[in-house]
């Protein structure tokens, strides 16, 4: 029993410190700190792997990620939960702003799509230039295609695709079209894993280290391009939204360094994310 | 995580990003697994000790939580801690705080269903022997809980067990953040996401390897307080 | 202390499911030489030395400790058949036995190295309990319950396992408590260890009391032939 007093008296100790380290850990970046809310195909994609050490340096913030879906993220935000919610949903994200959860909607970049098959190709599109009649003989041939089924922005872009082709997909799916419920990664790993058809954004797909049999066979299509936008959570509705810092990370976004900074990231020489915050109709 | 690298060669260079992730993983753990037996022990102590009218009521819902899905405890803090939740103004959301609160309520069922069950076994060997040196009730409880030690160490593994394995909860109330909520499981479940699966399926091998050193501490414990204290 | 007793059974019964386990039983337990209960097994001794104790509840009847129907067992102490070891040392059961009657702490370890020394197991006092031999576990028992300082002593078949030596050591404890001004009750087996203990003795027969006298007559002259019977070696059935 002697012996126990100290070892107890050590554990307490151990936990003790543990607790401490949590807790302090915590509070000492609080300080330039935010949190941005933004998808799970950007943070899949390696982007901000590269960029939130460039943002640490130009404006000395520490951006704190959660990547989610963008309906997900979206919701994160209108709870108070986000800083700054960072998506590419244009129309989710006009919509935000029309609802009072944001002031302000910035363009940023856009990076595009890409629809990804198997080898085999069943449905014959490989090289097809018009994505929406690849998704209609995808549909035609019963071909399996992975959907991501989460509204994210892909999942929105996948389905918009669906609708532009005619397609009534809650009508027409059928055994071959498998809604996973999860994100990019999920969905590639999905897809092949089972030869299957599937909607990525080029950045993740480049990323993605377990193409299988999969590779591009869609791509170019002004359809497939994909806008990202980000905005301020209203801190009129959430007085704990560190405005400033978020601000500034926005600010750093659209500004003339962080454009470059954007556009100078590149996997095998091939730059993905292109910046326009300058445009007016993005 | 950098990619491309294996999980052998992070560990041999002792990657940063790695140690820092194997870090908050053993700190959110231990420290859930803490705070689970801080109420954990004494409520099933207690349990196995009282006479009330619903216990066998009790001990039932209690044993089924030991099963309690990880991503409900986790939606469950995650609504709490949220800022439009009741307790959003404490700002624990997608910190290791709040991994260490969904990991706890995990924990708690089962570490209190296990001592619960010991204790009662112990109970019926004690009985008479504590009614005739006349123990009262804590006096009771603090016995059985010290002469039950090497029997709970076992349900104590168990529970940090259950918190070191977990993803479900700590990734949505955590939010997987680089550098202050990426634990080891939930950087598996990422590196899975982006493809590396070499990499996912390494680190998944370092998590265990974790977990036998942890295990072959509390077994070190044991045999040197039975060798000490029988 | 204020004594417990004397302790008053008036026909008190103890009926579990359908088994009579004690019936019809009348006895006063009051101060003075030590009272030694025999008879076959399954006669009801252990149960008899449970309920005076306070451990058992009859099912009817009466019980009172020195007038009081309802007495904490503050000044009576129980040694066990079968002691259960807390897991921990040998002087560490002890000390946690003088912590429950109350002993303040800083009194604790010396009055525990005297209780040690009394039962003879000071050399042993930082061994784990659970690794003593069946004769030590005993003493170490004995030394708990004496830790409380009690006014009477039950004891369940103190010796039953004993080898010779460790039965006279135990056998002369319990005469020195008794002298001490202790009251000791016991059950034996040995009809040999009730004589050389007993001041008087209760022997007991499916769960009634057959015959309870002195020593001196109830081994010379029992009045029942259930008794003689016993004394001559018949089995009771």
């Amino acid at each position: 029993m002697h012996v126990f007093k100290p070892l107890i008296r050590l554990c307490c100790a151990l936990a003790a410190a543990m607790l401490l380290a949590t807790a302090t850990g915590c509070s000492v970046s609080q300080e330039r700190s935010i949190v941005v809310a933004s998808t799970t195909s950007t943070l899949d994609s390696g982007f901000f792997d590269y960029l939130l050490p460039l943002v640490k340096e130009r404006t000395g913030i520490t951006v704190k990620v959660v990547a989610q879906g963008t309906g997900q993220a979206l919701d994160t935000g209108r709870r108070g939960d986000a800083d700054v919610v960072f998506v590419h949903a244009k129309a989710a994200e006009l919509a935000f702003v029309a609802q009072g959860e944001s002031t302000k909607r910035y363009p940023v970049m856009y990076n595009d799509f890409v629809l990804v098959g198997p080898a085999e190709d069943p449905a014959h599109i490989a090289g097809q230039k018009n994505v929406l009649q690849a998704f209609q003989a995808i549909q035609e041939h019963a071909a399996t295609f992975i959907s991501r089924g989460d509204r994210s922005g892909t999942n929105i872009a996948e389905l918009a695709l669906w609708l532009d082709a005619g397609v009534d997909i809650e009508q027409k799916k059928g055994s071959w079209y498998k809604s996973i419920g999860q994100g990019m990664g999920a969905a590639l790993n999905t897809a092949s894993a089972s030869g299957a058809y599937t909607l990525s954004d080029r950045a993740t797909w480049i990323h993605f280290a377990n193409q299988g049999p999969l590779g591009i066979l869609v791509q170019g299509d002004v359809r497939l391009f994909n806008q990202y936008g980000v905005m301020l959570v209203n801190p009129e509705r959430h007085p704990n939204v560190k405005k400033q810092l978020g601000q500034a990370f926005i600010d750093y976004l659209v500004s003339p360094s962080g454009q470059q900074d954007i556009a100078g990231y590149r996997i095998d020489n091939q730059q993905l994310f292109f910046p326009n915050a300058n445009d007016p109709n993005a | 995580m950098p990619d491309g690298t294996s999980a052998l060669h992070l560990v041999l260079t002792a990657d940063p990003s790695l140690v820092s992730i194997v870090r908050l993983s053993l700190a959110v753990s231990l420290t859930a697994v803490v705070v689970a037996a801080l109420i954990g022990l004494p409520l099933g102590a207690l349990i196995a000790l009282t006479k009330f009218r619903s216990r066998e009521f009790v001990i039932v819902v209690l044993n089924a939580l030991m099963g309690l899905p990880p991503v409900i405890v986790g939606l469950l803090v995650y609504l709490s801690l949220s800022r439009s939740g009741p307790l959003g103004s404490w700002g624990w959301l997608f910190t290791a705080k709040a991994m260490v609160i969904a990991q706890a309520i995990l924990v708690l069922p089962i570490l209190a269903a296990l001592t619960r069950q010991t204790i009662e076994d112990l109970w019926v060997e004690y009985r008479d022997e504590f009614a005739a040196m006349n123990v009262g009730a804590l006096g009771r409880i603090r016995a059985l809980l010290w002469d039950a030690r090497f029997s709970l160490i076992t349900a104590l593994l168990a529970g940090f067990g259950r918190a070191a394995a977990e993803v479900g909860a700590i990734i949505i109330v955590g939010g997987n953040i680089e550098g202050f909520t990426r634990t080891m499981t939930t950087a598996i479940a990422l590196e899975t996401s982006k493809g590396n699966l070499p990499l996912a399926l390494g680190l998944g091998i370092v998590l265990i390897a974790i977990l036998i050193i942890v295990s072959a501490a509390a077994w070190l414990a044991r045999r040197a307080g039975e060798r000490l204290a029988g | 202390m204020p004594s417990d007793l004397p302790i008053c059974l008036s026909q008190v019964s103890v009926h579990i499911k359908h088994h009579v386990l004690l019936h019809g039983i009348n006895l006063d337990l009051t101060r003075g030489s030590p009272t030694v209960l025999v008879g076959p097994n399954g006669s009801g001794k252990t149960t008899l030395l449970r309920v005076a104790m306070g451990l058992l509840t009859p099912t009817s009847g009466r019980i009172t400790w020195n007038g009081q129907e309802i007495a904490e067992p503050v000044g009576r102490a129980f040694m066990f058949q079968r002691p259960v070891m807390l897991r921990r040392t040998v002087r560490a059961n002890i000390c946690y036995a003088l912590g429950a009657a109350g002993v303040p702490r800083s009194k604790r370890n010396d009055r525990a190295s005297e209780l040690l020394a009394s039962v003879g197991l000071e050399g042993l006092a930082d061994r784990p309990a659970r690794h003593l031999s069946g004769g030590e576990r005993q003493r170490l028992s004995l030394a708990r319950a004496l830790a409380k300082d009690p006014t009477v002593l039950f004891l369940d078949e103190p010796t039953a396992s004993l080898d010779p030596a460790a039965t006279q050591s135990i056998e002369q404890l319990l005469l020195a408590a008794s002298e001490r001004g202790v009251k000791v009750v016991m059950s034996t087996h040995d009809l040999h260890e009730a004589r050389r203990l007993a001041g008087d003795v209760v022997l007991l027969h499916r769960g009634t009391i057959i015959e309870a006298a002195p020593a001196a007559k109830f081994f010379t002259e029992p009045s029942t032939e259930l008794a003689r019977r016993f004394l001559a070696g018949d089995l009771l059935l």
